[in-house]
């Protein structure tokens, strides 16, 4: 027997639609703006950046929050291999596959993390 | 009043660059979806729920966050609790959307909104840094947006349905930590973006502890702050991002 019913979960997907939509909205959509201090908009300038950080540096450097302790890491590898492209040839695609070359042998070849 | 318009917006050539930035990344993209994808497929859920989920609610770490929940048979309220919280930055996102999109009609809003992730919301603020509305805007954004949505899509649903055959083990959920690498890097611009950037990835690592991915939003706030103190303390020179080749 599973834990879940296909209608209540089906409702939850609905709902999860309706959340994302509001949140991604949610300035968006009044008809009347809601005013935010001056220095608040232009401070989230920075925004993009800190989302994009966020998101990679805990990917790249930690395990579960914990900092990696080895060098045995190829996500250290890859990624720095992918930050040398960047930095050389200003393309992201090749930061991808270059990253990628480094890490999978690491990986799959060395067993890595 | 908007006239209408001469031609098609994917003709517009600002469609053709939004799309162009957009497929430098879709190689992550793709791998995430797949990933995504997979993870629904192995959830044990009906596959037309998946599908349907992937479709309407179009938001990964969503719906990686909330997939283990209903799997459990958790409260419906905990689990667009769940939502809400994982979601919290596209509430920041939208206020910097208002500028460029405000003039344009509820309905068209309400239909960008689900077209709003991440990407094309940092991509599309490294294009147009100034908010102010232009007509070449919504051209891009849509350029990037369709690009963004078939890069995950395709692969989400291809990892739906064949979850069982996808080597996820190998690891390549890594592309996608590497389009967002590059795309960050690509907007590190002078020192003050370099110093906000730095201390977005300590908070975030230094807050992973939190629940719900709430560390995503202790890190916005935390480079916000330095980035307000830094450009008070000395005002910076304009300085344009260097623009990746795509």
């Amino acid at each position: 027997m599973n834990a879940w019913d296909p209608w209540a979960v089906g409702l939850a997907i609905l709902g999860l639609a309706a959340i994302t939509l509001f949140t991604r909205g949610f300035f968006l959509i009044p008809e009347r703006e809601w005013p935010l201090p001056a220095w608040l908009r232009e401070g989230l300038r920075y925004a993009p950046l800190a989302a994009l950080a966020a998101v990679v540096v805990p990917e790249i450097i930690s395990t579960q929050g914990r900092f990696v302790s080895t060098w045995a890491d190829a996500r250290l590898w890859g990624a720095a291999a992918g930050a040398a492209w960047y930095f050389w040839r200003r393309d992201i695609l090749g930061t991808i596959l270059c990253g990628m070359v480094v890490y999978l042998p690491l990986r799959l070849g060395l067993g890595w993390v | 009043m908007p006239a209408a318009p001469a031609r098609p917006v994917w003709r517009h050539p600002e469609y053709a660059r939004g799309a162009r930035d957009m497929l430098g990344t879709s190689l992550g993209i793709a791998a995430w979806g797949l990933i995504t994808g997979v993870a629904m497929g192995n959830s044990g859920l009906p596959l037309p729920l998946m599908v349907m989920m992937s479709l309407l609610v179009y938001a990964g770490s969503a719906q990686l966050a909330t997939l283990p929940l209903l799997v459990s048979g958790a409260p419906v309220l905990v689990v667009w609790a769940t939502a809400l919280c994982v979601n919290l930055r596209f509430l920041i996102f939208s206020a910097q959307w208002r500028p460029y999109f405000a003039h344009l009609g509820r309905q068209k809003r309400l239909a960008l909104s689900y077209f709003m992730a991440d990407l094309n919301y940092v991509l599309f603020m490294r294009r147009f840094p100034e908010p102010k509305p232009a007509p070449e805007q919504l051209p891009y954004l849509l350029g990037g947006a369709t690009t963004n949505w078939l890069s995950w899509q395709v692969p989400s649903l291809l990892g739906i349905v064949f979850a069982d055959s996808v080597p996820a083990h190998w690891g390549i959920g890594f592309a996608g930590t590497l389009a967002l690498l590059g795309v960050g890097l690509s907007l590190v611009s002078d020192r003050f973006t370099a110093v906000a950037g730095a201390v977005a990835g300590c908070a975030a690592v230094a807050a992973y502890a939190l629940p719900l991915k709430l560390n995503i939003l202790v890190a916005i706030a935390a480079a916000v702050a330095i980035g307000v103190l830094m450009d008070h303390a000395a005002p910076r020179k304009p300085a344009r991002p260097v623009a990746p080749r795509e």
